[in-house]
């Protein structure tokens, strides 16, 4: 078995004619991989695509926060997934700490918001409008909060200002701020049994659109400037009062040495971009069909040559 | 023995404390200042600390952390041993369990070949039951799928857990040595013992590189403790007669050592070797947030997509690694060494090594041919992950459960937890603090007071107070609440042999159970809130109490028990009277063991969503802020010690009383 996939892996680098630039190293490339499905089969992805080109690939996993100094040091070698609202911060941190620069954008975009499982909408039926949802408060009403409703935001460093949203906007909600996306899933998967109605933080693209289908609350457009002027948005006197970009981007960010070490790898990260659908495939391969990430890579490397080929090509001059 | 009256007992150092001055006095001016805030006469800065008068503890700590770092180097040889002896270790073991391509480009082992082997080595220590259990374990690894994962956390453990033993081990002898050690590295166990996981982790990282080096530093510093305790006691025990013997036969220093000190205190030094793989197993899951690879970090990732089935089996998983390592060491420190007549041939001498190698060589032979045997791949496994899931779900459907935890989370919340957290709040730091000095003062003496109020202070000076309180809150409730469960089950089950013997069980498994684990359902019973967080703290604190309600019980010399039941007592007043008083020093230590075990599962239940000390050390992992990370740490510790100063001090003091120590 290892011998055959060594045999085609050998077999198909010389058809390809992508052999290892002599100037790229034989150091393995350090790749991280977090917690979240997507970003690990991606990553083996690319790790299986640099492993064709005859380079050294190794995996390493690490805090999705703390990679952006790894990344700076040199301990890893490039990061494929930087989310503008969740890691934003984090990279631009070290992209001004200098070490590491950005290598462009994937096709797919991100957004992240309040959101809410499709069997919500009965009880409040008004949504997603998010006026509609401050009618419907009291649906949301637990325990603690009394009368008013409860909003599950993210943890606290994600810095979702979801407070002060409430805030700006006079929304009757409590917000209370989850320790971990497992928590959110909890929240929602607790629901599901008896059809509870909640609505919590959640974000696309992610495995949990196809476990639990849904939609996002609609706030008022997000403008330029929400976040730091008051007077955009319809609250003259607040900040947070829009809803979150709509299409936040997805990059990729490479240490700045990898240009020299690994030249042809490095060249085949610039090319690379994924698009939301394929994405979510990558997901549902690991989350649904219950594959092990490197089966999902392989399988997913497999159905879509047209897609990756292309990027390895082209670099191969 | 010197029977002490059972109502001296009963409520202890409770007569003589009550018109003690100075608990008065510490009582009655914390009363004071809170009756003076009660109607609003305080002035404010006797209620908090002012942010003024608060030491930039944090910004100093970062300011040494940079120059020893940097300045000093520090980094570069911490660096130089993480990349170099210790990563060419790691990647051996790598290459071995796993298959990384590094030296020696021998592995992967195929799996079959090792649960072979670790049969025969568990037929060699106890027998064909062991033999199932170690062979049971690997089998159940791969045919659930697990494999790959479980031999990565492998390939970092067999490096930490020698390397910590090695450490503990001449760290134990040089206290037991030099007298200046020994009172040097008292205290900084203490510490090391109480800190947060958290408080490990970061430094770990920035000097030894996100990874498995990283985990292997983590989990090393974690385990070494015990074994240096352990390694200590045992050579303080070792009798005069035989040192004498050694000397008389004219041993050296360097044969004292090795040949009579060492070899006579074997059971105290194997008894550390199995804490030391116990702590290494306790630190798979949490060494996973800085890159240690293998079944942790698997693990949040199941978290992560929430895969409840899957998650459940990764730590059944651990528990079968931890049950099999945990008895086939204590296995090892009962067999005593084998001698074999003279004359034996070599073969039958090492039947065991031969036939072990037999078993691993056919294996690995076999491997080459037959893709199973050397490796089980997804498609292939048994994981019941997706139906686990669904008996879950539909378990938490059932209407019943539901107007259950729903009512326990309003009862709970309203009436119990949020009041209580608000008074506790409400209290002025400085009364707080003369509160805190009083319970240590009355429970252990005069020494634990000046350490409760110091460290109390010092908590107070870190700026992170309302934290801290929130906390101890969470603390005492979960606390009392297994107080509640845990005694009358350990009552219950002390009653008769079997029912000790299954309870006991539950309790190591519940506690080598990994505790991240609990926190989904406890978040799906409850929701995000206080309530879950004190359910997941409960589940871990109930053991020890338990634990040591049990062994109390059992211990109680049957002398004392037959006097009572002489004298008519029935089986309500013995167990009031006598037997309770009895076990009073032992259940102390499994109370005190509770709030050390609360004060390590509060920081984890920073995961379903707290506002304590907890959120922010969650917080300060993603960043470097190594002297933040460490003030929130100490915090942590300094509060855990107060208890266990206090607690402990008590527990010496009644064992005297009752002729126990």
């Amino acid at each position: 078995m290892k011998k055959l996939t060594l045999l085609a892996t050998v077999g198909a680098v010389a058809l390809m004619g992508v052999a290892a630039n002599a100037a790229d190293s034989d150091d393995p490339i350090v790749i991280p991989i977090h917690n979240w499905s997507s970003q690990i089969v991606m990553s083996n992805v690319v790790g299986q695509m640099y492993e064709e080109m005859g380079l050294n690939v190794e995996y390493v996993t690490t805090d999705s926060q703390a990679v952006y100094e790894s990344v700076r040091l040199g301990d890893v070698a490039l990061e494929l997934e930087v989310w503008e609202g969740a890691f934003g911060a984090s990279f631009r941190e070290a992209l001004s700490k200098g070490g590491l620069h950005d290598v462009g954008d994937h096709d797919a975009v991100t957004r992240e918001d309040w959101w809410y499982p499709m069997w919500t909408k009965d009880a409040c039926p008004g949504l997603p409008d998010w006026e509609a949802l401050n009618d419907c408060a009291e649906v949301f009403a637990t325990a603690e909060t009394g009368d008013k409703g409860r909003y599950l935001d993210g943890p606290v460093d994600w810095l979702k200002h979801g407070q002060e949203r409430v805030e700006a906007l006079g929304m009757d909600f409590v917000v209370v701020n989850a320790g971990s996306a497992a928590a959110l899933w909890a929240e929602i998967g607790a629901a599901e049994a008896d059809k509870k109605p909640v609505v919590v933080f959640n974000w696309t693209p992610n495995f949990a659109e196809a476990v639990w289908p849904g939609e996002f609350v609609e706030f008022p457009a997000w403008e330029d400037g929400c976040d730091t002027d008051p007077a955009v948005g319809p609250n003259p006197d607040a900040l947070y009062d829009c809803g979150n970009p709509a299409t936040g981007y997805l990059k990729k960010a490479a240490w700045d040495g990898m240009k020299d070490q690994w030249p042809s790898a490095y060249c085949v990260l610039t090319k690379i971009s994924f698009t939301n659908p394929q994405i979510a495939e990558m997901a549902k391969l690991v989350d649904t069909d219950e594959l092990e990430p490197e089966e999902a890579a392989e399988e997913w490397l497999a159905a879509n040559r047209a897609v990756v080929d292309p990027w390895m090509q082209g670099c191969s001059a | 023995m010197a029977v002490t009256h059972p109502s001296d007992v009963g409520v202890p150092g409770h007569e003589g404390a009550r018109r003690d001055p100075v608990l008065l006095a510490l009582l009655g001016t914390a009363f004071v200042i809170i009756l003076f805030h009660a109607i609003g006469l305080l002035p404010l800065w006797l209620h908090r600390i002012p942010e003024a008068l608060i030491p930039p503890t944090a910004e100093v700590l970062d300011v040494v952390f940079a120059f020893v770092q940097n300045d000093l180097g520090l980094i570069h040889i911490t660096r130089f041993i993480a990349e170099g002896p210790l990563e060419f270790l790691l990647d051996a073991t790598a290459n071995l369990l796993y298959g990384k391509r590094r030296w020696p480009m021998l592995g992967p082992i195929p799996w079959t070949a090792i649960a072979a082997a670790a049969a025969v080595l568990g037929y060699y220590l106890g027998g064909w039951k062991m033999a199932l259990l170690a062979g049971g374990t690997f089998i159940w690894t791969a045919l659930i799928g697990q494999w790959d994962d479980a031999m990565e956390t492998m390939s970092v453990l067999v490096v930490a857990a020698p390397i910590a033993f090695l450490m503990g081990l001449l760290l134990g002898i040089a206290a037991w040595k030099y007298a200046w050690v020994d009172t040097a590295i008292k205290p900084i166990l203490s510490v090391l013992q109480t800190l947060p996981f958290f408080t490990y982790l970061l430094p770990a990282v920035i000097f030894f590189k996100v990874g498995p080096t990283a985990g292997a530093v983590a989990t090393i510093i974690y385990a070494i403790p015990p074994m240096i305790l352990m390694t200590t006691l045992g050579l303080k025990k070792v009798s005069p007669e035989v040192v004498e013997a050694g000397k008389m036969s004219g041993c050296t220093r360097w044969q004292m050592l090795t040949r009579v000190y060492l070899p006579a205190a074997r059971t105290e030094l194997l008894v550390g070797v199995n804490q030391v793989i116990m702590l290494c197993l306790a630190m798979v899951v949490l060494t996973a947030f800085i890159g240690m690879p293998g079944l942790g970090a698997k693990l949040l990732a199941m978290m992560g997509s929430f895969k409840l089935g899957r998650s459940f089996e990764i730590g059944v998983t651990i528990v079968l690694f931890a049950i099999m390592l945990d008895r086939m060491s204590k296995a090892w420190v009962v067999k005593q060494p084998e001698h074999h007549e003279k004359g034996t041939p070599w073969w039958q001498q090492h039947i065991f090594l031969l036939v072990g190698l037999a078993g691993f060589v056919v294996f690995y032979v076999i491997a080459q041919f037959v893709d199973v045997f050397a490796e089980i791949g997804r498609r292939q496994s048994f994981s019941k992950g997706k139906e686990f899931d669904v008996a879950i779900k539909s378990f938490l459907a059932i209407d019943a459960v539901n107007a259950v935890t729903e009512w326990l989370r309003w009862f709970l919340n309203v009436k119990v937890l949020i009041p209580f957290r608000n008074s506790l709040l409400w209290i002025p730091t400085p009364a707080f603090i003369l509160l805190v000095t009083a319970l240590a003062y009355w429970l252990g003496g005069r020494k634990p007071a000046i350490y409760g109020f110091a460290f109390f202070t010092l908590v107070a000076l870190s700026g992170w107070w309302d934290r801290s309180v929130i906390t101890l809150y969470t603390v005492i409730s979960a606390v009392i609440i297994s107080m509640l469960i845990g005694i009358p089950l350990g009552v219950f089950a002390a009653r008769s042999e079997r029912w000790s013997s299954r309870i006991l069980l539950a309790c190591d498994t519940a506690q080598t159970f990994p505790s991240f684990i609990y926190l989904i359902p406890a978040i799906m019973l409850f929701g995000v809130n206080d309530v879950a967080v004190v359910f997941a703290i409960v589940i871990f604190t109930t053991v020890p109490l338990t634990r040591y309600t049990i062994e109390g019980l059992r211990t109680v010399p049957p002398e004392i028990t037959e006097a009572a039941d002489m004298s008519g007592a029935t089986r309500r007043q013995k167990l009031w009277t006598v037997q309770l008083p009895m076990a009073l020093p032992t259940m102390a230590v499994g109370f005190n063991q509770a709030i050390m075990f609360a004060f390590f599962m509060v920081i984890i239940a920073a995961f379903i969503g707290t506002q304590d000390l907890g959120q922010e050390l969650q917080r300060t992992l993603a960043g470097t802020e190594l002297g933040k990370n460490i003030v929130l740490g100490l915090n942590v510790s300094l509060m855990a010690l107060t208890f266990d100063l206090a607690v402990m001090a008590w527990t010496e003091k009644q064992k005297k009383a009752l002729g126990l120590a």
